[in-house]
């Protein structure tokens, strides 16, 4: 694997050895020094034209904890707002000899773009683009998942909100299905994508028909300001069909998780006593985000090229010479 | 035009014989043995982004790009900068054509005032003007205003105009990015629903029969239009229409690679709808077919997508991509080709000396045709200045071999004289 573009990259091997790698390396978590030398004397670049501290710090750690070097590139003023050219840009990263260059953009494909211009030769991770994808989020969540439910074969996951917009939900949708889980999509008519129908989830339009099936129950972020453009009359009513309140979270099953990728609305897709429940592992989905990160760059940069945390095998790393070839 | 083998002796810019015997002391020859002999092709929607944007095209290099497709006249649309909506500036484009003398110029003056969708332009200077304008569009933009349709329709009656519309419903498009459905939700990319476009053709096919008015559909893209379109004119009301090259070739499957050269609008569609618009084109349905050549300079194509602008060049490809989707198809043969793409466009331009047929007496404006030639398509080959095409790399049928504006060659063993 070179780059990290969508959750459809991987099939269900290479979704698992992300996910037992991260497993290996999240208990380096609980020891007294937290860094392995991995990849000492690589670079990894976090390229952000979107603000997302959360995201930005959680690649931070991981690529530092692996011994990277990270250099912090916070590209305000890309070229959707005619700035300096995302081509200049990725020119000026080659120039630097970027081994891997972690992508958040606002524009969906970005990431793609960068991967296939030819413009630059290092591993380009999605770290979220546009209303496209966020495959490491998936991961996490599915890591997090996982943790608590063991194998999600057969799983029941319900990402509830606005689909329409979220990367988070495009991510997972693909890589549960990937990974055996049935997902079902729940939303006002509005907010699902025109052919939601041909995706390989479910969809429905009632969130208390659908609790009581579910293992877990994962809220979207809903921006108020998606009233304005009429997707739903007003903040109240969407908080009263497709918010999560203790009522609802009643209707869990008694094991089911709350998850939620962040930021949260307190109060509109979810109220403080869900968030704050001890069925909510919102906090827990954080930390598992470095483990996650940590297994995704150490894949893509180190592989099975010497000191493995004995999880990689050698048919995972991509060697030297084809990694270049593809430039 | 695929018949049999003949000769055409051409003396002054007019088709002086025909037959097997031609003969002429001094006549200059062209042995156009196994070559399909076409009348000039018309484009009926050119963008040669002059005044304004002469970084991607001039009129010169534009006319240029023109003579090596086949064409021996072009309709320039007026989304200049200035807007092509006074006669100064329609007199201009016509003018700078003429200097050119690659093919004819002919301009297209815009419907409103700078194109804003507020106010109508002067529509009757533009058409008494020296470039005598008859079809007026907003291009680029939609006359959404159904007022200002109407009235725009009603208005150009007093010159024999036509309204060439522009079919998008500005609302419903907000932000469109491409093709709505299910690969655009896959994508995340904002789609641009077909009912857009279909919605404006039902309203204006209606405006047009209300005030017995003429209508022209520009770009038309989806099998809902062609429906529309079908229905309006078994109806009998006054609507013609036209289909890009790319829209009967190529799908919205190619926007997966996120490459801006597939950027375009109205966006690339759906397999079902390409099916569509090529037996709409075969069977008249849809009139003609015209290019929307929209030059681009390379850095607002080498970009995100979102970033990046819409159009594609299309003058120099257009003849053989036409090939490939219609003739190869066995949809339209080479008579049906010098129907689509040189007597209908010229017909409804109301255009004089051109889309003529062959025959004594006539202007020689004439295309030859290599339908066994086959290339593959350079980007760093076109003429235009722009190289923003959607079929590099891809290996189409058939080469212009040469190009005559009255009698005299524009282009000649596929190069520009």
């Amino acid at each position: 694997m070179k780059h990290l573009l969508s959750a459809a990259d991987l099939n269900r091997d290479e979704a698992l050895l992300i996910l037992d790698t991260a497993e290996k390396l999240r208990e380096l978590a609980d020891r007294p020094i937290k860094k392995l030398p991995t990849l000492r004397g690589r670079t990894v670049v976090n390229l952000f034209f979107e603000d997302s501290t959360r995201t930005r710090i959680s690649f931070e750690a991981a690529a530092k904890r692996l011994s990277a070097d990270v250099i912090n590139f916070s590209a305000k003023g890309s070229s959707v707002e005619k700035g300096e050219s995302l081509k200049d840009t990725a020119l000026t990263l080659e120039a630097m000899g970027a081994d891997a260059v972690v992508v958040r953009h606002g524009a969906s494909g970005a990431p793609h773009r960068l991967a296939t211009s030819g413009w630059i030769r290092s591993s380009v991770v999605n770290a979220g683009d546009g209303t496209h994808e966020h495959p490491t989020q998936a991961l996490l969540d599915a890591f997090t998942m996982r943790r608590h439910l063991g194998s999600l074969e057969g799983r029941r996951v319900a990402i509830v909100g606005d689909v329409l917009h979220s990367r988070v939900a495009r991510s997972n949708v693909l890589l549960l299905a990937t990974l055996g889980a049935e997902v079902t999509l729940v939303a006002p008519p509005t907010l699902l994508p025109v052919g939601v129908e041909e995706w390989s989830c479910g969809t429905s339009y009632d969130l208390d028909a659908v609790l009581p099936k579910t293992d877990v129950v994962m809220m979207l972020r809903v921006q108020r300001e998606r009233m304005t453009e009429a997707y739903f009359p007003s903040a109240r009513e969407y908080s009263r069909r497709y918010g999560l309140d203790s009522v609802r979270m009643a209707a869990l099953p008694e094991h089911a998780l709350v998850m939620h990728p962040g930021p949260m609305n307190r109060g509109m897709e979810i109220s403080a006593d869900v968030a704050d429940s001890n069925r909510s592992v919102i906090v827990e989905q954080v930390t598992n985000g470095v483990a996650v990160r940590m297994a995704v760059l150490y894949l893509l940069l180190a592989g099975a090229a010497g000191s493995s945390p004995g999880v990689a095998s050698a048919e995972d790393a991509v060697p030297e010479q084809r990694r270049w070839e593809r430039a | 035009m695929g018949g049999e083998p003949t000769d055409v002796l051409v003396r002054d810019g007019v088709i002086a014989d025909i037959g097997s015997t031609v003969s002429a002391r001094g006549a200059s020859v062209i042995d156009a043995d196994g070559l399909i002999l076409l009348p000039g092709l018309v484009d009926l929607h050119t963008h040669l982004r002059e005044p304004g944007r002469e970084d991607a095209e001039t009129v010169e290099t534009g006319t240029r790009a023109a003579a090596c497709g086949g064409y021996t006249a072009v309709f320039a649309m007026p989304n200049t900068n200035p807007a092509a909506d006074t006669a100064g500036v329609v007199e201009q484009v016509f003018r700078l054509g003429q200097e050119a003398g690659h093919c004819d110029v002919q301009p297209i003056g815009a419907v409103t005032v700078g194109r804003a969708g507020r106010q109508l332009a002067e529509l009757g200077a533009m058409a008494d003007s020296a470039a005598r304008v008859r079809v007026f569009s907003d291009d680029g933009d939609c006359v959404s205003d159904a007022v200002l349709m109407r009235r725009a329709l009603e208005y150009v009656k007093a010159f024999d105009g036509v309204i060439a519309q522009h079919a998008q419903e500005p609302r419903l498009t907000e932000h469109a990015q491409m093709n709505e459905g299910q690969l655009s939700g896959v994508l995340g990319l904002t789609g641009w629903p077909a009912v857009a476009e279909e919605a404006i053709v039902a309203r204006d096919v209606l405006l047009a029969a209300h005030v017995g008015s003429r209508l022209h559909v520009c770009h038309v893209s989806t099998a809902g239009s062609v429906e529309i379109l079908r229905w309006a004119k078994q109806k009998g009301y006054p609507v013609t229409a036209e289909v890009t090259p790319h829209h009967l070739l190529l799908t919205e499957e190619l926007v997966r690679s996120y490459n801006p050269i597939y950027k375009v609008n109205p966006p690339l569609r759906s397999a079902d709808d390409v099916q569509a618009l090529r037996e709409a084109l075969a069977d008249g349905t849809i009139d003609c077919v015209a290019t929307d050549h929209a030059p681009h300079p390379v850095e607002d194509k080498e970009c995100e997508w979102q970033a990046a602008a819409m159009g594609m060049v299309g003058l120099e490809t257009a003849l053989s991509v036409v090939h490939e989707a219609m003739v190869t198809t066995g949809l339209l043969d080479w008579a049906g080709v010098a129907d689509r793409m040189s007597f209908a466009p010229a017909r409804i331009g109301r255009l004089e000396g051109h889309g003529r047929p062959i025959a004594v007496g006539e202007p020689a404006n004439l295309t030859l045709y290599d339908p066994a030639a086959s290339r593959v398509i350079e980007p760093m080959d076109l003429v235009s200045r722009s190289r923003n095409t959607p079929y590099a790399g891809m290996t189409l049928p058939g080469r212009v071999v040469a190009t005559f504006l009255r009698g005299r060659p524009t282009v000649l063993e596929g190069k520009p004289q």
